[in-house]
This record gives C-alpha cells, structure tokens and sequence, in this order.
C-alpha cells in the first residue's frame, strides 16, 4: 500500500537555512510514529512539510499521494495540524472558532458540536471569549477545530504541551480512535514516556539536517500494532515502539 | 468563493462587533478629524463648506487605515495565517470576505461622518443617488485596495507604518473621483459628478479583480 508520507531526500529551507537536508520518512496508513530529537533536529519542520506549509526544494515529498513539490493545495485540506500557535480569534467566543474552522473545512453543525463535546468544551466554556482562556484551554480549543476537520494525516507538535493529565490521557484516546477510523499520525515530542507509549514507531532526528529513517525496510507498520486493541489500551498501553536511530 | 466570502466576512464583523475598535476608537478618531478641520477652518465658513468633500473623504481614508489595519491583523494573529493555508478556503473568497467586512465597516463610519459634515460644516445634501453611488464605488475601491495591501505588508515589522506609505498614493485617484462627485452633488450639477462616479465604479471593479487574484501570491508569500 502507498505510504501515506513519503519523503526521499527532502530539503526544506527556511529562508536560506537548510531546516531539512536530505531526509528519508515513510509512513503507513494507521500508523503512528514520534520523531524524536533535540531541539532544531527539524521536527516542527518535517510536520509543517508534510502540511505543505512548508516547501520542499529538493527529493521526493508525496503526502496522501499528491506531490507536495508540485501543488502542495491538495493536501492541505486532508491534513490537520496542531502546533505551537493555535491558529484562534481571541475576540471570539470558542464556539464561535470552533464554528469558523469547521465550517472553513467543510463541516457540518454535528460535526463541529461532536468535535466540541469531544474535548469537553461544550459546557461553560463554550461561549467564553478565547482570549479569557487558560493556555491549556486554548490547546483544548485548537484539538477541537483539528477534530471538526477530520483529517486524514494528524500532525502534532507537542500535543501534550499545556494540557493537564487528564486531558493528555483524553488526547491518547482520541488519537487512538482516530487510527481506528483510518488516521495516520506523526507526532513531535519531547515528553517522551508518554509519546512512546502511543508510537508504533519512533524516528529520531538529528543535528536539523539529517534523519534516521527507514520505515518499510525495517518492517515496522500497521500490522504490528494488534487489530484487537482498543484506543482505550492502545493510547497509554506500555509498548515498546521500534527506534530507528541516526547514524 | 461566494460561501467562502461569507464565512470570511461574516467573521471580520464578529470579531468587529466583540472587540468593539470601530466603535471606541475609529469612529471616534475619524469624528476628531472633522472637528480639527472645523476648528483649522471655522473663521471662513464659506471656505469650509467649500471644501466639505475634500475633508469629509480625507477623513474617510484616514479612518480607513485604522480599519484596514485591524483587518489585516486578524489574521496575522497566532498561526491564523497558516490555518487559513491549511482550511482550503479558496484564496479569493477570504479577499472577497476582508474586503466586503471593510467596506461595511467604512459604509458605517461614512454615515457617521456624513452626519458630522452636516452638523459640523453646515452642508446642505442635494445629489442623493450620486453621492449614494459614488460612495459606494469609492467605499468597495477603497475597501479592496486596502484589504490588498494590508495583505501585502502583513508579518513585517513595519507594517503600520508602510501600510498608509503604500496605500495612500494608490488611493489617490479615489480620493480625487470621489470628492469631485461629491463636490458636483452638492452644489446641484449631477451631471458632472457622473462621470466621477464611472471612473470611480471602474476602480472598484478593477482594483477588486486584481485583488482576487493576487491575495492567494500573497497568502503563500507572507
């Protein structure tokens, strides 16, 4: 089956500094994989590549089966990314850019109530103003425009940054049942314990120009992650995911 | 692109309508300039009657800038810009949307200001479907050109400052079609102020096509 990420000697800059030199990344349909690094290794980088945020200059980079290299539009609208800034309207209410995001990407009414109840912001918080939220909050409110969208590829950077522990354990859940239905993750961590309990697979990158990688070669995908599991015991469950290290 | 515009447009005034800037502070502002032209102005009174165009669309530019500048700034605060890149809103339907929640915006602020020339100035109205047209052109070339621009100069440094060093040269021809129509409104000769009004209605049309087309460029770029 096509990976759902492809890159093969991709180079991304950033302005003229090379963020990505010559990485090598796949990634199977249900699988989830933490990129693992320090920081500058390029994580934020290959997440927001394969968003098509940022372009790829040189090698082969196909997400969900479209050439980012050549119209990365495609894709965008298939991928959801939570990252660093939460992409909200302070002046508006959540609800309000829960609304805006959902309905930008195509969702219907249920969905965006279903995305909202999700994370629990379907109560009092619901019509506060965003700019009155916690940072955690705002983290909860950025998921729920992620989950109105329905992506096919989640890519998170830090996702568990701001949350508290039982939102984090919340967030496992809901990307295992994401992968249930099909979602493929790639995940940027530095909480360790917790992200390598939710990877099938860890991919470490080093030095923000080159990655470790192999992917299909080592024989790591969906079909080693139990068919039987639940979100439930998948998101926490103590798994050992394998580690590709760079050379 | 028409759902998208809506979308875009019906979020610009929200966030208008919660955080409350044109009200507290543009109109204000904009209400200041044509006092501080009354009082400039108010031993010749003749002269300020004469001139009431000329103030009342400068005072509309001036309060422009504000509202385009508050425009622009939604979306570059905190990673919008990227989610809007990631939503697959289609690039001419968010212009479109800016420029339609601008244009309400100063078409708000006009009446206001029209309401200010008449008490403040002592015009006499006269011209009601000219000036009501001409206002109209020149709020949607004003509105689009701005929307534009604010675009262009959004995530530098120095946009505040270069926005209306931009903006301003290219609006030039409004302000000129504009105060000329109006001018020819006022003073009971229509027919000169029509084709004004055409220039003006031709700069609305054409600084609206190339802002559509260009604000996806822009979007990727910034």
């Amino acid at each position: 089956m096509e990976p759902v990420v492809h890159l093969r000697a991709a180079v991304a800059l950033l302005g003229r500094f090379p963020a990505l030199a010559g990485i090598d990344l796949d990634v199977a349909r249900g699988e989830i994989v933490l990129l693992r690094g320090p920081n500058g290794a390029g994580k934020t980088t290959v997440l927001r590549a394969c968003a098509g945020l940022v372009p790829v200059v040189r090698g082969e980079a196909i997400v969900l089966g479209h050439d980012l290299r050549r119209d990365p539009r495609p894709v965008r609208r298939r991928v959801g990314l939570l990252g660093h800034d939460t992409g909200l309207f302070d002046d508006l209410t959540v609800v309000d850019n829960v609304r805006f995001w959902g309905r930008a990407c195509g969702a219907d009414p249920a969905e965006i109530a279903a995305a909202m109840a999700l994370v629990g912001l379907d109560g009092r918080l619901r019509d506060v103003s965003v700019g009155r939220l916690s940072a955690g909050q705002r983290r909860r409110t950025s998921l729920a425009c992620l989950l109105a969208r329905r992506p096919e590829l989640w890519l998170l950077d830090e996702p568990h940054a701001g949350l508290d522990h039982e939102t984090r354990d919340q967030l496992d859940v809901l990307i295992g049942q994401a992968v249930e239905q099909g979602a493929t993750v790639l995940l940027a961590s530095h909480e360790l314990d917790r992200a390598e309990s939710l990877a099938h697979r860890v991919v470490e990158l080093a030095g923000g120009t080159t990655v470790a990688l192999p992917t299909h070669a080592s024989g790591v995908s969906q079909a080693e992650v139990p068919a039987s599991r639940t979100p439930e015991q998948e998101a926490p469950a103590p798994s050992s995911p394998e580690v590709t290290h760079v050379a | 692109m028409w759902r998208d515009a809506a979308l875009v447009a019906g979020r610009d005034l929200r966030v208008e309508l919660r955080s409350r800037v044109t009200t507290n502070q543009v109109a204000p502002f904009s209400v200041l300039v044509l006092i501080l032209f009354a009082f400039a102005l108010d031993p010749d009174r003749q002269l300020l009657e004469r001139l009431a165009s000329g103030l009342y669309w400068t005072a509309v530019l001036l309060a422009a800038l504000l509202a385009i500048s508050r425009s622009a700034a939604i979306d570059e605060a905190d990673g919008v810009r990227d989610a809007l890149r990631l939503s697959g809103l289609d690039p001419a339907g968010v212009f479109v949307g800016k420029a339609a929640a601008v244009a309400a915006v100063l078409l708000g602020l006009e009446v206001l200001l029209g309401v200010g020339v008449v008490v403040l100035y002592g015009v006499e109205l006269a011209g009601a479907g000219l000036v009501v047209l001409a206002g109209v052109a020149a709020t949607v070339a004003v509105a689009a050109t701005g929307t534009l621009y604010g675009a262009l100069v959004s995530g530098l440094r120095v946009r505040e400052t270069l926005l209306p060093l931009l903006l301003l040269p290219v609006l030039a021809p409004v302000l000129i079609g504009a105060t000329r129509a109006f001018e020819a409104a006022l003073a009971g000769v229509p027919a000169d102020g029509w084709p004004w009004c055409g220039l003006l209605a031709g700069l609305a049309i054409l600084y609206s096509v190339a802002g559509a087309l260009a604000y996806g460029t822009l979007l990727e770029g910034s």
